[in-house]
């Protein structure tokens, strides 16, 4: 036996160990926490109610709200050096009748100190035409389109006496990722240096957000009921989610 | 020795390496996925969604289970019915529940692991997720997937069969639609005589008329009607009326440009999918070629081709029509096991 043979006998189990393994992820840290995002759902301030409470928009019309949801994902945290930690598997439904979904945990993320949080008000192109999901993004839950793929990123419905629809009704469903009506928009916002998002191995801190429903209806274009009310895809939709993409989140505080 | 030993375990290694083969149950034919070698390569390729005996069984029992419709009276198998390679014999437009029509005729399903897209207007992008519009349909099968994930949970043998399929008596929307894909994308039907002819099996040869009407299909039809599906999966308007009554592709667009625009349909057993047209306005092919001759209408979006028609005399629509019939796969139509059992 030549010595070049045993080397190659041991070579081989040793190529075919190291790819098996699956590529890591370029995460650097060693050591993983969690921390929680909290959603807290107002109209311009005051508490979001269901179905009871009138509010009114920049128009000055009336409107009530029955439902109010929408996802947030592709989670994205930055450090002051510049790195960045994507959040694998990131989808989030937010309903505001649901109070256990305006509470999320995120967890296995590394610890360390963040100074910028990004994340995509809807849902990334690619799992709109993707085959069946499960999670938040099963179709069970009421935000996927059946007869055009793709999911409602923003889903706001209820009244106001201004629309001329029938039981003066309110339907905003936004979404929709191909031009020119891409309604994919990404929210981001810097984290106070000096009390950034500690992710700890003995810490789970909490970011709280405040989300303004009234904000569909003002910032860019300020919208009047009368005119429209009803939005499922479309030109429409382009309209509210330009409104929404940097009036509805807004970072409150972080509790480390 | 070790060499030996050593040897040993790289194949032992290389063995754990590649992904544990299914087991082979012997006395069942095993469910494939074949591509029939005049086909390119497949869009869906069961990446996501590992094809098994009992995945393709669930999924043929859901698609022929009728209980899961509002008035338990439809399942998907209603609408798609085998012998019509899988649309709705003698309907112009779907036929759901409570006798409710719906707006449009429905298409065939066969070769759909080579679509993009589905639906006459191309809204829908996956075949998994293409069930969902017909189930929560008022007027198909009237549910929602709610009261379908419960009803399977509560009536056996289903627990069992997601068990088998899928290892956990876990059911949910995914695993349902993921199932009935193992079904509906395996429906492949490419053993037509043409497609004998193409790959020169046997002695099978076109008779003169067929070969004639094979010859006019290239020079007249196939810019959109493109082999092997007999359709180029374009979305175009041929001319049925000036002003379309269904919006068609510009519903998902949203463009001007698409309105009355449909997906070009496969011609592959179009002698048993009758009627004919997004809105199954036609009952023969005989009213289908005289629509080419002499009906077409200068809709705004009609296809250049067809700005002149298509004349065609009474030889030339008798050959074409020969040839049509060549594209009937009669093992499709006839292989048990995907009908109803
Ligand atoms: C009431 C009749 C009806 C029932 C029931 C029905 N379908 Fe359909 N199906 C249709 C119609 C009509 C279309 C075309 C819709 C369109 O183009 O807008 C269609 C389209 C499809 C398509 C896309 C085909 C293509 O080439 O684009 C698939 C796949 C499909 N159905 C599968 C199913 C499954 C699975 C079920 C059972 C869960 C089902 N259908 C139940 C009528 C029905
Ligand atoms: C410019 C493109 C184009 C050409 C050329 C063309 N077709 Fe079509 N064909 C279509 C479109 C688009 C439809 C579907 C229209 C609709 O339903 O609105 C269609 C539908 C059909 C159908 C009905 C299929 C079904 O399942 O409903 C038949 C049959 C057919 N064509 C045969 C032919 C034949 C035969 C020729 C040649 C003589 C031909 N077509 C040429 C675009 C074309």
């Amino acid at each position: 036996m030549k010595l070049s043979q045993y080397f190659l006998a041991l070579l081989c189990p040793i190529i075919l160990l190291s790819s098996c393994k699956k590529s890591a992820d370029e995460v650097t840290a060693d050591t993983k926490s969690s921390f929680s995002i909290e959603f807290e759902n107002q109209v311009n301030g005051s508490p979001l109610v269901l179905n009871t409470t009138t509010y009114k928009n920049a128009k000055g019309e009336d409107f009530k709200i029955n439902v109010f949801k929408y996802y947030v994902s592709n989670i994205k945290l930055s450090k002051a050096d510049g790195t960045t930690y994507l959040i694998p598997e990131s989808y989030f439904l937010i309903d505001a009748s649901k109070e256990e979904s305006t509470n999320i945990t995120l967890k296995d993320v590394p610890t360390g100190d963040y100074i910028k949080i990004e994340y995509t008000i809807g849902v990334d192109y690619a799992r709109n035409f993707a085959g069946a999901q499960t999670g938040a993004l099963d179709p069970i839950n009421g935000m996927f389109w059946t007869w055009n793929s793709g999911y409602i990123f923003v889903k706001l419905e209820g009244t106001s006496p201004q629309s001329p629809a029938t039981g003066n009704a309110l339907t905003f469903h936004i979404g929709g990722v191909t031009d020119p009506n891409n309604t994919i928009r990404t929210f981001s916002t810097e984290i106070n240096a000096a009390n950034p998002l500690r992710v700890r191995t003995d810490g789970k801190p909490n970011m709280h957000f405040k989300v303004n429903a009234a904000a569909l209806f003002t910032g860019k274009t300020d919208i009047s009921f009368s005119t429209l009310y009803l939005t499922m895809g479309g030109v429409n939709s382009v309209i509210v989610a330009n409104n929404y993409a940097n009036g509805l989140f807004r970072l409150d505080h972080i509790h480390n | 020795m070790t060499v030996f030993a050593m040897l040993f375990l790289s194949i032992a290694l290389m063995y754990a390496c590649s992904k544990s083969e299914e087991e082979v149950t012997p006395e069942e034919k095993k469910i494939t996925f074949s591509v029939p070698s005049n086909f390119p390569a497949p869009v869906y390729n069961f990446e996501d969604n590992k094809l098994s005996n009992a995945g393709f069984t669930l999924g043929k029992k859901i698609f022929y289970e009728a209980r899961l419709s509002a008035d338990k009276s439809v399942s998907c198998g209603s609408c798609h019915q085998q012998f019509a390679a899988f649309t709705q014999l003698d309907h112009k437009v779907s036929h759901g529940v409570n006798n409710c029509q719906g707006k449009r005729n429905t298409p065939p399903l066969f070769n759909l692991a080579w679509q993009k897209a589905f639906f006459w207007d191309g809204g829908v992008k996956n075949i998994e997720t293409s069930p969902l519009n017909a189930i929560t349909d008022a007027c198909e099968m009237g549910t929602d997937i709610q009261t379908i994930v419960t009803f399977l949970k509560n009536t056996a043998p289903y627990p069992d069969l997601f068990k088998q399929a899928f290892g956990s008596t876990e059911i949910n929307s995914q695993l349902i639609l993921k199932s009935i894909a193992q079904f509906t994308a395996v429906l492949v039907s490419g053993n037509s005589k043409y497609d004998k002819v193409m790959r020169k099996e046997g002695s099978i040869s076109f008779s003169s008329s067929e070969l004639a009407g094979y010859n006019l299909f290239k020079e007249k039809c196939i810019s959109c009607h493109a082999e092997p599906f007999f359709t180029d999966f374009s979305y175009r308007s041929n001319g049925l009326d000036l002003l379309s009554a269904d919006e068609g592709r510009s519903h998902i667009t949203g463009v001007a440009s698409d309105f009355g625009k449909f997906r070009v349909p496969t011609l592959r057993n179009i002698e048993y999918t009758s009627p004919y047209m997004h809105d199954g306005r036609f009952y023969s092919l005989d009213e289908v070629l005289e629509h080419y001759n002499s009906g077409i209408k200068a809709s705004t979006n009609l296809d250049v081709q067809l700005k002149t028609g298509i004349p065609l005399n009474i030889t030339e629509k008798e050959q074409i029509k020969a040839f049509l019939k060549t594209l009937t796969d009669h093992e499709f139509i006839k292989n048990t096991l995907y009908s109803e059992s």
